[in-house]
């Protein structure tokens, strides 16, 4: 006979069965700002993706006596650059390799910078002392520094931005990933399935990653503006987009030569940078909120 | 106190040996021949290995990182290859003016950070705490390199108030203390200010609301402290983690200097960096980024220091 | 649950041969710091630890928090590496002929803190089956309910729910039901209803009997909790600063401890009859530190009838002459042992 039925019921928790992710979704729509943030990089996210169906000039082409046209000109709402090229289309056109150099380094980070973090903070010993001192060196670095050394030493050209601003997004992940799991690895949970005979690789799977990604995760959103920043700055020096791609920090840096000109239109793609950063900062903490991880 | 010193100093050896390194490997990744620019085009094979092994490469890479590091301690960092002088003296001259530039952020930065953010943390959740949160969220998130055009714009093209080349008059780079020079500094050293003001704000509205939280400051108001010295109580408290904060904004300033000297064009270890880099000058680039990241380590270790000397707390860990 | 589904492995020793017997264990923690990080010292958290514990029977282990049961249940189960001893598990030493899986599937463990050691992340089912699944035992999940179910939480109600969303008494019951879907047949208890409400904790205790009578468990049971530990033991072992001071069965011990330290934590036990209140001195000041425990006894610090024996000479394990199952370290009946009152014991 089950004891259930014989023994006194203990009082019953009134709390509904609920996944952790629903509530999370709960809370972050439930907050305006976050939505208004997540709407603007979905926006610029969809705008660079559809950007060819969207009817928008020829973002390479330009014309020698439609230069440098003022905001509002006929045929050209945000006028044109300086080789007379239309501004609207390049600021959207230019989302698509702003956007991907400014956020797939993180992505690629978050999963290397986590797998060797959850390595070391799990296995511990002389592991960790390897991964951890050579994180250690690679701190040493301001990660502006970092950035335009590596992208300086490889050259101007997306794949070498990707890399650089990879690894230089990789040590605070992993510092990050390796402090979590630690802490995680010395809760009495993981001892009670390690009691049960399991491999450390199904204990990572099943115990750890489950209660670690969430922290990595947010604090790698928390990234995410930085690196749109840098990934921006390496094309405005001249090291990562090479011309005549359409890319923000690219344009802000040609068109350097018109402030005297027309100042306010060569002001427009640091506002996209801007904006987009913001709103990347402001979904991060809105996420840090909702998933009540602490600072 | 003299253990956690020297414990530090000798933890500090092989970060700065991988440091070095990561300067040397710099060299490695870089794609093609190191020797190309300065090798004559028509010289003969013969003449391209003689020249490699004066050069040394045509040793193995170790041997190769013991000379250069043996060179090194003799404050030898090579030649440029642009301009055929000593590597050092142009990177040191350039640190001065990359450190005067960081510096006079600082001074700008860490007053208004400290002053906003004990702002905040003090009126938490009322309007005030707000706006400086909205201002130190805008700070983190503006790319500073931009906001220099956009002051640029405002101050030099519109007003005409502030020069917005060189740091002193017809593009010298000759650094005097003097209003014609300083003029220069002032658009480089806010635009440079901004970034930092955000995240010091933001340390030390945490720590304010933190500590003024805790039991202890319940119980300095209850023994009838008055609030201002209650007030000096939590500084002092926050004094340790604030300090070790803008030890690091110091470092990261002149790390990140570099785009700001672009726009600029001041005459400091970024716009080296950037001339470095276009003319392929590879010891230029190597030395400077060895010279700024050593400073970066040395930085971190005196904030190490002296957080230790204000809170004996670190000592332990 | 039927007794055809709980299936641990066959006993092999006979009913004479000890489950478990534990030898000379031993675990010193380094203690790390100046200059380079050396270990500097070591904190003899168990210290030359030796035991026996018998098929079916329960063993109390009772002592001061910091002396070192956590420890030596950890390192009955290899959550721990010990420096130094044996572990003899039904007649098979660990890391020689009993690889540490094969432990595993003999011994299990339930925590003091419940909360602590379910996964947050994981619904109930998912952690009692977790085990069940590792092992690769048929049907895990259906084991996992039929265990639940007999340790009292209603498969359907709970399955699906989450540790946070349970009461403590329903989160320890979680846990004694994931140690027992692995079938195994010695169950060491650490603190495990030291958390719960008095009332709760009875039921616990009660379901632990059961549990034990139905499937034939032997248990260890740690606890700092004296009568708790009385209720449910058949034998009583003491601890001080990692190391056996007194061994015996319950009723001996409860008539009279032969321990001094022994006899300060039963009379520190506040009793139940107001006109039976106790006599003896409580026991003064913290227990020594373990990284430089004191010499000879560990206990002659604090202890009344301490000579100079006993602090240059550490007694050695010894039933006593009118009963020789109970056993204790104390220099105060080894007739050879050179205290004055050597022989005697302590005066009743």
């Amino acid at each position: 006979m089950a004891l259930s039925e014989t023994l006194p019921a203990e009082p019953e928790p009134i709390a509904i069965p609920q996944g952790y992710w629903s509530g999370v979704g709960a809370r972050l729509v439930r907050d305006p700002l976050t939505v208004i943030c997540a709407s603007v990089i979905l926006a610029l996210i969809l705008g660079a993706i559809f950007a060819p169906w969207l009817g928008l000039a020829d973002p390479y082409k330009g014309s020698m006596i439609a230069r440098l046209k003022p905001l509002g000109t006929e045929g050209h709402i945000l006028g044109t650059d300086e080789q007379g090229r239309d501004m609207l289309a390049r600021l959207i056109y230019g989302g698509r390799l702003t956007l991907f150099i400014g956020l797939m380094p993180v992505v690629l980070a978050f999963f290397i910078g986590s797998t060797l973090g959850i390595l070391a903070g799990y296995v511990g010993g002389i592991t960790n002392t390897i991964i951890m001192r050579t994180v250690d060196v690679f701190f040493a670095f301001p990660s502006v520094l970092l950035a335009i050394a590596i992208s300086g030493a490889l050259g101007a050209g997306i794949v070498n931005s990707l890399v650089s601003l990879t690894i230089v997004f990789i040590p605070p992940l992993t510092r990050v990933a390796e402090a979590v799991t630690s802490g995680v690895r010395s809760l009495d949970y993981i001892d009670a399935a390690r009691a049960t005979g399991a491999s450390a690789l199904t204990v990572i799977r099943v115990h750890v990653i489950g209660n670690v990604l969430s922290p990595i995760f947010v604090y790698a959103t928390s990234l995410t503006s930085v690196c749109m920043i840098l990934a921006a700055g390496l094309s405005f020096l001249g090291i990562g987009v090479r011309p005549p791609e359409p890319e923000w920090g690219l344009m802000l840096n040609t068109l350097r030569s018109a402030i005297y000109v027309n100042p306010w239109l060569s002001a427009l793609p640091g506002v996209m940078i801007f904006v987009t950063s913001l709103c990347l900062n402001l979904l991060s903490d809105g996420l840090r909120s909702a998933m009540n991880v602490r600072d | 106190m003299l253990t956690y010193l020297i414990r530090r100093l000798i933890l500090v050896l092989p970060v700065a040996f991988g440091v070095s390194v990561i300067c040397f490997l710099l060299v490695q990744i870089a794609p093609g021949d190191p020797l190309t620019a300065i090798m004559p085009v028509d010289a003969t094979a013969e003449e391209q290995d003689a020249m490699r092994a004066a050069y040394g490469l045509d040793k193995p890479l170790p041997v190769q990182y013991a000379f250069w590091i043996g060179n090194l301690v003799q404050g030898d960092m090579g030649k440029s290859i642009a301009t055929g002088r000593p590597v050092a003296g142009e990177v040191f001259g350039a640190v001065q003016n990359s450190l005067l530039l960081a510096l006079s952020a600082a001074v700008i930065a860490f007053p208004i950070g400290i002053f906003l953010g004990f702002l905040a943390g003090y009126f938490r959740d009322t309007w005030i705490d707000r706006v400086v949160t909205a201002v130190s969220i805008a700070g983190v998130s503006v790319p500073n390199y931009w906001l220099g055009i956009v002051l640029v714009i405002i101050f030099s093209v519109n007003l005409g108030w502030l020069p917005s080349m060189g740091a002193g008059p017809g593009g010298s780079s000759e650094w005097e203390w003097n209003w014609l020079h300083m003029r220069h500094l002032v658009l480089p050293a806010v635009t440079l200010a901004v970034v930092p003001i955000g995240i010091v704000a933001r340390t030390v509205r945490a720590l304010a609301g933190e500590i003024l939280t805790q039991d202890f400051v319940q119980a300095l108001y209850a023994k009838g402290m008055s609030r201002a010295d209650v007030l000096r109580h939590v500084a002092r408290n926050a004094a340790a983690t604030a300090l070790s904060v803008m030890g690091l904004q110091l470092g990261y300033l002149l790390g990140g200097s570099i785009l700001i000297e672009t726009v600029f064009n001041w005459p400091g270890s970024g716009f080296l960096l950037s001339n470095a880099i276009f003319q392929r000058d590879l010891p230029l680039l190597q030395g400077t980024i060895l010279v700024l990241a050593l400073f970066f380590v040395a930085m971190n270790l005196i904030v190490d220091v002296a957080q230790a000397a204000i809170d004996p707390r670190v000592q332990r860990t | 649950m039927s007794a055809t589904d709980y299936a641990p492995k066959p006993d092999t020793g006979g009913p004479a041969q000890p489950l478990l017997i534990v030898k000379d264990l031993q675990k010193h923690f380094p203690v790390r710091g100046g200059l380079f990080g050396r270990t500097q010292a070591k904190v003899q958290a168990v210290d030359g630890v030796s035991f026996e514990v018998k098929k079916g029977e329960t063993l109390g282990i009772v002592g001061e928090s910091g002396c070192g049961k956590s420890t030596t249940a950890k390192l009955l189960i290899g959550l721990t590496e010990k420096d130094r001893g044996e572990i003899i598990f039904d007649g098979l030493s660990l890391g020689q002929r009993l690889p540490l899986k094969d432990l595993r599937k003999g011994v299990q463990m339930v925590f003091q803190d419940s909360y602590a050691t379910l996964n947050p992340r994981l619904t109930i089912l998912d952690s009692v089956a977790f085990g069940t699944k590792v092992q690769g035992l048929k049907d895990p999940n259906g084991l996992a309910r039929k265990m639940m179910d007999r340790v009292g939480l209603n498969p359907n109600r709970f399955a699906h729910r989450y540790p946070h969303e349970l009461s403590g008494g329903q989160r320890q019951r979680v846990n004694i039901a994931r140690a027992l879907a692995m079938s195994p047949r010695l169950v060491v208890l650490d603190e495990a209803v030291s958390a719960l409400d008095k009332s709760v904790e009875a039921q616990v205790l009660n379901l632990l009997n059961d549990l034990r009578a139905e499937f034939g468990l032997t248990y260890i049971f740690i606890s700092h909790d004296l009568n708790v530990v009385r209720y449910i033991s058949d034998r009583i072992l003491v601890m001080y600063l990692g190391e056996v001071v007194e061994v015996a069965p319950v009723d001996s011990i409860w008539k009279s401890q032969a321990h001094p330290y022994t006899r300060s934590l039963f009379s520190a036990m506040p009793s139940m009859d107001p006109d039976n209140r106790t006599q003896e001195p409580p026991l003064a000041g913290d227990p020594p530190n373990p990284i430089n425990p004191p010499s000879g006894c560990r206990f002659h610090t604090r202890c009344r009838f301490a000579s100079d024996v006993c602090k240059s000479d550490a007694p050695r394990l010894d039933g006593l002459a009118q009963n020789a199952a109970h056993m204790v370290v104390c220099h105060l009946y080894d007739a050879a042992s050179g205290h004055p009152r050597a022989g005697q014991g302590i005066p009743a």
